[in-house]
């Protein structure tokens, strides 16, 4: 163990932390974005639509998401029309490429998610929505929608972390991002287990941070348990009825 | 595709042999973990409860390159001269503690969820606690895991890819290679999905199928 090497990694390696966190953000809000529709037509939609999006989620999520970056990033090049077409300045760039893996990755882990989450809402809360006349576009946002985004939203937490975790595979395609910084630095320092110890910790605290974030929103969002206790009780408790009220006469 | 029939062929099978080894040495020792978990002092407790967080908030990537570079590093050190690490080995080693890992969570989770009743009523029969656990929370617990366990299974098959970056032949180096050298990486990269993506199916079904032979009892 080297110590001063690991000072320097730990001044070196947070200049990825911004990459890191720019992938992940972008491709778990595009991904976020893309599934809530995705969601609602494999959740409601007509079995055609369905089997539709269960064939997208299901190759995305059956397949590693290293071979689809390889896919995209070197794959695509071979055709003759990509590369004749406007779409070649974004797909030649490992940063454009890693994001649209990342988020077409993550809009089928979330769809997933979130139709699970839409399934589980209780068939009663809708059918009052109807009873009270709202129209379905408007109880898919405000009925169905909430229900079951606070339903899915711990394993939702588990997909932050993944999408955390798996931007490090952005180094194989030479971006230097927290795991490209590292393998740069131990390609010159020949250091491997320091450097890899200060990006771990680094991710470590990344993933940490994001556990809480969400584990606050959880308890934020949740209303069932005790929903009135958001304010103090203004009114004194009234006396339990065993008690003698009537002061004793003298 | 050439000649590259044979070593996909090939690569498959070392792609299915690091799966199996490292998930049934992950599965051992998450086992382990859970049942030290559940028993023992708070010390231990929170020695596997700092272990389960690492590996579980840390890129399999990096355990992956950590444990490859790091082992040779340190193989060499012990040995006073340059031993490298063979990949495989690399590779079951860091598959093994990612999949320990989760499968402790997994296990734990499922452990907690036998109602506490059921000890009780075997502590009341005179079962000693080899027995409590091989006959009545064992057999409970494993049904009770066996959805999340599968889906562990199906993201293992998934990470062994990422032994390619150190250089194991498996389905996506020969994939890499092939599409380096035949200047084809579409053809080559569509046919790795396909094999993996058979690979889970595969795996798939099998838990499907374990789930609907197995079912949680009492349910």
């Amino acid at each position: 163990m080297n110590l001063g090497l690991m000072l320097d990694a730990l001044v070196v390696l947070p200049s990825g932390i911004g990459l890191t966190l720019t992938l992940t953000v972008l491709s778990l809000t595009a991904g976020f974005l893309l599934s809530v529709p995705l969601a609602f037509m494999r959740a409601f939609g007509r079995p055609g639509l369905s089997l539709a999006v269960l064939s997208y989620t299901y190759v995305i999520r059956g397949t590693p998401m290293l071979v689809q970056l390889f896919l995209l990033y070197y794959g695509l090049g071979q055709i003759e029309a990509v590369r004749a077409s406007i779409f070649w300045v974004i797909l030649r760039d490992p940063f454009w490429c890693a994001l649209l893996t990342f988020s077409l990755n993550s809009a089928a882990h979330t769809t997933e998610i979130l139709c699970r989450g839409l399934q589980s809402v209780p068939k009663g809360v809708t059918e009052a929505a109807t009873s009270l006349g709202l129209k379905r576009f408007q109880i898919a946002r405000l009925v169905t929608f909430p229900i079951a985004f606070r339903i899915s939203l711990p394993a939702y937490g588990n997909e932050v972390v993944g999408m955390i975790k798996g931007s490090s595979l952005a180094s194989t395609v030479t971006l230097l991002e927290i795991t490209g910084m590292a393998r740069q630095m131990v390609s010159t320092t020949f250091a491997p287990y320091e450097i890899f110890i200060v990006a771990g910790a680094i991710y470590l605290s990344l993933t940490s941070i994001a556990v809480k974030a969400i584990q606050l929103l959880e308890r934020r969002l949740s209303t069932d348990g005790h929903p009135v206790h958001r304010r103090k009780p203004r009114l004194r408790p009234a006396l339990p009825d065993h008690e003698i009220t009537t002061p004793p006469l003298p | 595709m050439g000649g590259f029939t044979t070593q996909f062929i090939v690569a498959l099978n070392v792609t299915i042999g690091l799966a199996l080894v490292s998930g049934c040495l992950g599965t051992a020792f998450g086992l382990f973990l859970a049942i030290s978990k559940g028993t023992a002092q708070p010390r231990l407790n929170s020695v596997v409860t700092a272990y389960t967080t690492v590996v579980r908030g840390v890129p399999e990537l990096l355990i992956i390159l950590l444990i490859y570079f790091g082992g040779t590093t340190l193989a060499s050190k012990i040995a006073g001269r340059y031993v490298e690490v063979n990949a495989f080995t690399a590779g079951v080693i860091a598959l093994s503690v990612v999949f320990s890992g989760y499968a402790t969570e997994v296990f734990r989770g499922a452990i907690a969820a036998v109602p506490a009743g059921q000890t009780e009523a075997a502590k009341a029969l005179g079962l000693n606690a080899w027995q409590r656990w091989m006959f009545v929370i064992g057999p409970q617990m494993l049904r009770l895991a066996l959805p999340a366990y599968g889906n562990l299974w199906i993201s293992l098959f998934k990470d062994t890819a990422l032994v390619s970056i150190v250089g194991l032949t498996d389905i996506m180096r020969v994939a890499y290679v092939g599409a380096g050298s035949l200047r084809a990486p579409l053809t080559f990269y569509l046919a790795a999905s396909a094999l993996y993506l058979s690979l889970t199916t595969v795996t798939l079904l099998s838990i499907r199928l374990a789930e609907r032979r197995y079912p949680a009892l009492g349910r």
